[in-house]
């Protein structure tokens, strides 16, 4: 950074503000956390507020494997379960035995259900990175998935186990019976092990697991074991999937083989992936769309899990780092002012993207509706899924605006290019 | 008994040979490319239903040939617009990217197919029983099935081994850029590889069709399967692939055909000592655990020797 005067006053050079904002964007998180349930306080909306409240602390647990070891895990949805699980069993025998433990220390047993199988399997598991890791995860997620269908008098078969988060003894005269109480006590547990798992990338531990990362090599070189901090890194993953099981057990009150299913962890994964693995707040951008897309998107289709799998293959070709990693490309255009000689290149995109878009929705709804032979409705218009007129008009926003897309995604690029030679020449662009 | 170890074992074989058409395709892209197909099993549900398409519409024995051609020329598509675009990225895109793909291809299945089972018969004119051991009925399609994976195992070995094309392949696993200096088209060769083992998948697919459900979970329930197969052979080897095949089919078929379990051989627990995991492990037959065997195997094979059974590298 040379001579030049930052036109951005809160930039690297005055850390003070740095620190100030660093705060000050917890702090709104949190305000936003206590606020929100003021404002949408329907039934349904607290219910998906607590359904984002447990899949970001999934997201954030996950990505500690993902994002900052480098370990791909398809089997995530294990940890979860157990914690659960655990949960589930730690409820009903508080209640049992009359123990004196309130319902807000239950996600702790939740964590505890995660961390005990991480550190008996994990030594094994974290042997291997990379491609061998995230098969060996599979099989194991796989393993405890089908065992727990065996092994009925502990996971309840297909029916699970259920709970009644009520039964515990009170804390400041809370039942937990009302969802307001629960979103709190979710909420509650979200900020704990969000701020946990922030302090975690700080410590030498968070370090040396994103140099493992990077380069193993080197980290065995300097004195560490690339295994040992795969492994310790595997188990704070794994106690805080459970705390979040723990969160969903008590949200619904049961536990069952679907936490520990397949399916689960691959949602984990697209959370995840989809919001941007590369910074911390990616996984909760990611948690909180594919919640909201997956309890919006139920009702509208009867495919969007197939919408999930391109949006997920969308982002793994074209933006590796995630919705985070799109966001943060243009902090560096921001500080240079460079940001307005893009905005208009992406305004003539928006256009055709929306017509491909719109394209691709009529395509798989017009193929999905065939035989049922429900219409279509695409933002008011009605379509009919048998009517060649459909198939035409998709044709045409499919290909037409796939074709017009292209060239003006190429212009994009080619202003995002002069955008940042601009900033490279200011200083904001390493 | 003797009629259950013969009738397993031809079964287990025969499973086993078909896991084997499946995870030589996934081994050679794998030690070729650096790429683990997630979406392998799902070429080789596709295989099923194309098979299952087009023998309504053309007949059994054009579909056997076509279904896979189609599997094969959406494989080169995925590797020639996917995976190549996505290689810059690192191995672990390319995982993800196919992983992202089986997703798709197991909704798009399912919505067009549906996600009942499909009535995906066994041809008329192999509709009988080959032999008869022990008053059981052996079908001849299940022979069939054993002879096309026979033939294909060894014509691959052949091609791999003994042409010019094999030596190509073999050279371009090791030595991408010195076969490239030597004028070939490395990358026609990598989109070749990719093609053909996703027809040999879909292969799989078009004969397993009709012995097996064709419905749009088959591969979710064997995609993870594969990965124990290659994981256990050893990443890469192909030898070792055709080893672990032929155990997990035999071990998998023997588990389900056993019915006995730890309460049957020695008499049942005490039962007043109520519901536990211990009563659980007491009472759950061998058949209950069959799914579970291949995953277990995993965990042994990893904790003795983790580079697998032919193994040779460690990661």
């Amino acid at each position: 950074m040379n001579a030049k005067v930052p036109p951005n006053p809160t930039s690297t050079s005055k850390p003070a503000g740095d620190g100030l904002r660093f705060y000050g964007v917890w702090l709104l998180g949190i305000a936003a956390l206590i606020v929100l349930p003021m404002i949408f306080s329907s039934g349904g909306s607290l219910t998906s507020f607590s359904l984002i409240g447990i899949a970001i602390v999934f997201a954030l647990s996950y990505n500690i494997l993902l994002g900052q070891t480098g370990l791909l895990s398809f089997g995530h949805a294990v940890h979860y379960g157990l914690g659960g699980f655990a949960a589930c069993h730690m409820m009903n025998a508080v209640v049992a035995h009359k123990w004196p433990i309130p319902l807000p220390f239950i996600p702790l047993f939740g964590g505890l259900g995660g961390l005990v199988f991480a550190i008996i399997i994990g030594w094994v598991m974290t042997k291997r990175a990379g491609t061998v890791f995230a098969m060996i995860s599979l099989g194991i997620g796989e393993l405890v998935a089908s065992s727990s269908l065996i092994l009925r008098s502990v996971f309840g078969g297909e029916a699970g186990i259920t709970t009644d988060r009520t039964a515990l003894p009170k804390i400041f005269g809370w039942s937990f019976g009302p969802q307001l109480q629960v979103y709190y006590l979710i909420a509650f547990w979200l900020v704990l092990s969000a701020i946990a798992m922030y302090a975690l990338t700080r410590t030498p531990l968070g370090r040396i697991s994103n140099a493992v990362r990077d380069n193993p090599e080197r980290v065995q070189f300097i004195g560490y074991d690339p295994h040992v901090v795969r492994y310790l890194a595997f188990c704070f993953a794994g106690s805080f999937a459970g705390v979040a099981g723990g969160l969903a057990a008590i949200n619904f009150e049961i536990a069952n083989s679907a936490y520990l299913g397949a399916i689960q962890s691959g949602l984990v994964l697209f959370s995840t992936f989809i919001g941007g693995t590369a910074y911390f707040f990616g996984p909760i951008l990611g948690a909180i769309l594919v919640t909201y897309l997956q309890l919006g998107l139920t009702s509208v289709t009867s495919v969007w899990q197939l919408y999930f799998g391109i949006i997920f293959i969308g982002i793994v070709m074209f933006s590796p780092g995630g919705i985070a990693g799109l966001l943060m490309m243009h902090r560096p255009l921001v500080r240079a002012g460079t940001l307005r000689t893009v905005i208009p290149s992406y305004l003539v995109a928006i256009v055709p993207t929306l017509a491909l878009a719109c394209g691709v929705i009529l395509t798989i709804e017009t193929v999905a509706r065939y035989s049922g032979g429900e219409a279509i409705n695409l933002f008011g218009i009605g379509f009919k899924p048998q009517s060649p007129l459909t198939w035409i008009s998709a044709a045409i926003l499919l290909v037409g605006g796939g074709f017009v897309a292209r060239l003006t995604w190429r212009r994009i690029a080619e202003a995002w290019d002069r955008a940042a030679t601009v900033a490279r020449d200011r200083g904001y662009l390493a | 008994m003797l009629e259950l170890i013969v009738i397993s074992t031809l079964n287990g074989v025969l499973f086993g040979m078909l896991l084997f058409l499946l995870s030589s395709g996934l081994t050679v892209i794998f030690s070729m490319m650096g790429v683990l197909n997630f979406a392998h099993a799902s070429f080789y549900m596709l295989g099923a239903f194309f098979g299952f398409q087009l023998t309504k519409w053309i007949g059994f024995w054009p579909a056997l040939v076509l279904a896979p051609l189609l599997v094969g020329a959406i494989g080169m598509a995925v590797e020639r617009y996917g995976l190549r675009n996505t290689h810059k990225h690192g191995h672990v895109a390319e995982l993800l990217l196919t992983f992202g793909l089986a997703f798709a291809i197991e909704e798009i299945v399912s919505m067009i197919w549906g996600k009942s089972p499909v009535d995906y018969r066994v041809p008329a004119l192999l509709d009988f029983p080959a032999f008869t051991i022990f008053s059981t009925n052996y079908p001849a399609y299940k022979l069939f099935m054993l002879g096309v994976s026979v033939v294909i195992f060894v014509a691959l070995l052949i091609v791999l081994k003994r042409t010019r094309v094999g030596l190509i392949v073999q050279a371009a696993l090791t030595h991408p850029h010195m076969v490239g200096h030597l004028g070939h088209n490395v990358g026609r060769v990598f989109m070749a590889v990719f093609g053909v083992g996703s027809a040999l998948a879909g292969l799989a697919g078009v004969i397993a069709g009709p012995a097996l459900v064709t419905q749009s979970d088959m591969a979710a329930a064997l995609g993870p399967i594969l990965f124990v197969v290659i994981v256990f052979g050893g990443l890469g080897s192909l030898p070792g692939a055709f080893i672990a095949s032929l155990v997990i089919g035999l071990v998998q078929t023997f588990a389900v055909a056993l019915d006995g379990s730890l309460a049957s051989a020695f008499g049942p627990l005490d039962p007043s000592a109520g519901p536990s995991v211990l009563t659980d492990i007491w009472n759950v037959t061998i058949a209950q655990v069959a799914p579970i065997v291949p995953y277990l195997l995993l965990v042994i094979i990893l904790i003795v020797r983790p580079m697998g059974l032919m193994g040779t590298r460690e990661s």
